[in-house]
């Protein structure tokens, strides 16, 4: 992912309920969202709106985003 | 006669719930527990116009779905207790997530009210919103509030009171799902409706969502009903429908409607003149959160931590202790010298009191700066910080902090657990907590190390229990994964909160609530337990004495030295013959292959299930050293001329060093085991935490002491 840039989440690779737990923090496929940190292979902090959220550690594998 | 009516309080996390929580209900709170589960439930009361208002405080969740704990209690309560109307605090500067927990409410059919709060906020980030319009697209009404400023209070009371006697105008609405989705619906809403018990309890049109969302407790329920086989298979049929128009699964495209409603209801009635900005904690977060800066810098945050609460509690619980004297002198003086009520009330009830106030101190301070710390933002990025060293071990970045505040105490560090979503993180975390050498234990480790090693040694010896301590709490947290709480770790996600400055009332609100907690649950526990120990080493009261020790130190009165070496005769002999005496000599053959099989040794551990550091007390007691701390030179000296019946010395460096292990290591003190039981809201866990933990002490210090013995030191 890259960091301080704007992209849109295009998907979501994990179970229903990583998916849904995602969607309910307003994580749902489509959103815009801008990476802040990314510690590599760590945990990363992401914007979304206006609420930062923080992504455990190998989460960020798993989510798939676009650059617009 | 006044009116009753319940309002329940729902809403994101770090909506500022708890703050309107506060301002309505003031001091009129009280804390309990939901039933069965460890969630707190706070309740409070109050007076509006003719009501007697009871506001409920759900737990603060995202969503209602079923994955967590949390989800479920708020849930269940809507739908059991049926409040009379909900509030939902919507974060203004965040609506469209926090717009999805109220679509869910809407789904549940109940009198809903939404609490626009953080409205200043919203202004200053020049958004504009339009409330009527609002009220119109999502049919429920909406008061703008500002909870830090107590604004907008009134105002959602008598909007909740107007929609209780149906005083609204206004019409409520539906997320539309879609032509497709909401045939499906129509159709398993067509069977559930010949269930007249069920949806005498829920609405049908949201158990058919639950449904075509695949929720497990939902679908659990559907077991009572008659009709259960008839509507499971139209579940099946019309999620297969659906893939197959969609390519995805009901629930994800459910998810999606709703957020497709919110943002229509968003782009009519919302305005966003500017672009989110940077702010300043984004530039704190450069620093705090920063890749190679980070966790140096929370290191250093803990180590100044420590500093703090050791420096202030000090001087706190010495003051506990000289007032705990001074009762104790004011009772002894005024009961019978030497009679049992003299003892039971100095030694165990004045006693047993004094040992759970000597935690208050620092557990108080410890929350107090935890306060701090949850309230400013910065434990949020503690986590981001420590996640992946964690995930190593098989925790969670959440688990961190526990685990380092179990080197002050065990206590608020387990009870520190509660920010840990997953049920199973947080056990492991609990179950492993009491090997983080807490500060009890000092004292045993320095009056062995003082006796048994080198100056030059002391400092390595010291630091590789600590170590060994941290070695087996990972090494168990690795095997209670795998084979006790198995499955993948939790995903985790969590919000980031910007950093704040608390509020002091804030801080004293916080570190109230979980040090009140200790207070009342936990004190009681180690109050019976000082007592039984009081009762076990104290017991039988007169026992046959080998001499007749009054006579005799009537005889020798003015000889002084003579008198205390009487003296402490007589109390030795006194805890030989005591119950505790007996269990210890019966359980010190156990420790015969870890090298310490004296009875005095096994009598002092079992002191230290009340306390750690009640070891060296007791120890003091039976080498006639009357008092004594870790200093004492008196008692190093016994240790160190301490013989076996064939004349060989007792105590090697091995031996004092595999004692010290055992020390580290055994059952948790009665405070933990107390504080386990709280959390975990059974007795299976302190149980199993108590044995575990003496088990997997016995099996280090055997392992210490053979195999040092082996490779022939201490000999």
């Amino acid at each position: 992912m890259p960091p301080d840039k704007e992209v849109t989440l295009a998907a979501i690779r994990g179970g229903r309920e990583l998916r849904a737990r995602l969607t309910d923090m307003g994580l749902n496929e489509g959103v815009k969202l801008k990476v802040l940190h990314f510690h590599r292979k760590g945990p990363c902090i992401v914007l979304v709106g206006n609420t930062r959220l923080v992504l455990g550690y190998g989460m960020a594998q798993k989510i798939f985003v676009k650059e617009e | 006669m006044s009116k009753k009516l319940t309002i329940a309080l729902s809403g994101n996390p770090n909506s500022g719930k708890t703050t309107v929580f506060n301002n309505l209900t003031g001091t009129h709170q009280h804390v309990g527990n939901y039933p069965g589960v460890t969630v707190e439930k706070k309740e409070g009361i109050l007076k509006y116009m003719d009501y007697d208002i009871n506001i409920v405080d759900l737990p603060g969740t995202y969503s209602l779905t079923a994955y967590s704990i949390d989800e479920i209690v708020a849930r269940n309560f809507v739908i059991e207790e049926k409040p009379d109307v909900i509030i939902d605090i919507i974060d203004s500067t965040n609506l469209e997530r926090n717009l999805y927990l109220a679509t869910q409410f809407m789904e549940l059919k109940i009198p809903l009210v939404l609490a626009f709060n953080m409205s200043d906020e919203a202004k200053k980030q020049e958004l504009i919103l339009n409330r009527d319009k609002f009220s119109e697209l999502l049919g429920v009404p909406i008061v703008f509030t500002v909870a830090t400023k107590n604004q907008g209070m009134d105002d959602l009371l008598d909007e909740a009171v107007k929609l209780f006697e149906g005083n609204t105008e206004i019409k409520r609405t539906n997320v539309d799902y879609g032509k497709e989705i909401e045939e499906e619906l129509k159709k398993i809403e067509d069977i559930i409706v010949k269930d007249k018990n069920l949806i005498q309890k829920y609405s049908p049109h949201w158990l058919a969502v639950k449904l075509l969302e695949n929720d497990n407790e939902v679908i659990k329920k559907m077991d009572e009903s008659t009709y259960s086989s008839e509507i499971l298979s139209q579940i099946k049929k019309s999620s297969h429908h659906l893939q197959g128009i969609f390519n995805d699964t009901p629930d994800a495209i459910i998810a999606d409607r709703r957020y497709g409603f919110i943002s229509g209801a968003c782009s009519e009635a919302l305005q966003r003149t500017c672009e989110v900005h940077s702010t300043i904690s984004d530039k704190i977060d450069k620093v705090l959160v920063n890749r190679i800066l980070g966790l140096p810098i929370f290191l250093v945050v803990m180590w100044l931590i420590f500093k703090f609460t050791f420096k202030l509690s000090e001087p706190l619980m010495g003051w506990i202790e000289l007032g705990q004297e001074w009762l104790g002198n004011l009772f002894g003086g005024l009961l019978p010298e030497g009679s049992a009520i003299q003892s039971l009330i100095v030694d165990g009830i004045i006693g047993g009191v004094g040992s759970v106030l000597i935690f208050v101190p620092i557990i108080f301070l410890l929350f107090l700066v935890m306060a701090f710390l949850e309230d400013s933002g910065y434990m949020a990025r503690t986590v981001f910080i420590m996640d992946k060293l964690m995930h190593k071990i098989g925790l969670h970045g959440r688990s961190f902090i526990p685990m380092i505040l179990g080197f002050g105490c065990n206590l608020p560090a387990i009870m520190a657990t509660r920010t840990i979503e997953d049920k199973k993180d947080r056990f492991v975390t609990i179950l492993v907590n009491p090997f983080m050498s807490c500060g009890a234990r000092l004292p045993v480790y320095t009056l062995f190390i003082g006796a048994f090693f080198s100056q030059k040694a002391a400092g390595n010896v010291l630091f590789s229990l600590y170590l060994l301590g941290i070695a087996v709490a990972i090494i168990m947290a690795k095997i209670f994964r795998k084979f006790l709480f198995r499955g993948q770790l939790a995903p985790f996600v969590m919000e980031l909160p910007s950093y704040r400055l608390p509020t002091i009332k804030g801080l004293l609100i916080h570190m109230w609530e979980r040090g009140g907690v200790y207070l009342k649950k936990a004190g009681t526990v180690i109050f019976i337990g000082c007592v039984l120990v009081w009762f076990l080493s104290n017991f039988p009261w007169n026992p046959q004495y080998s001499k007749d020790y009054n006579t005799l130190i009537e005889q020798t009165q003015d000889n002084e030295e003579m008198v205390m070496q009487l003296e402490n005769e007589k109390a030795f002999e006194k805890m030989e013959k005591s119950y505790a005496g007996m269990i210890g000599k019966a359980i010190s053959p156990v420790f015969k292959p870890l090298g310490f099989d004296d009875w005095k040794l096994s009598v002092g551990l079992l002191g230290g299930f009340i306390a750690k550091e009640i070891v060296v007390g007791t120890l003091g007691t039976l080498h006639f050293v009357g008092e004594a701390d870790e200093e004492s030179e008196g008692l190093r000296q016994s240790l160190q001329n301490q013989t076996r019946p064939d004349g060989s010395k007792f105590f090697n460096p091995l031996v004092a060093y595999a004692l010290m292990v055992f020390v580290l290591l055994y059952i948790p003190c009665v405070a933990s085991i107390a504080v386990i039981k709280r959390e975990t809201n059974s007795w299976r866990w302190p149980i199993f935490a108590a044995f575990y933990t003496t088990a997997i002490a016995w099996l280090v210090a055997f392992f210490i002491y053979q195999g040092g013995k082996l490779l022939g030191f201490g000999i």
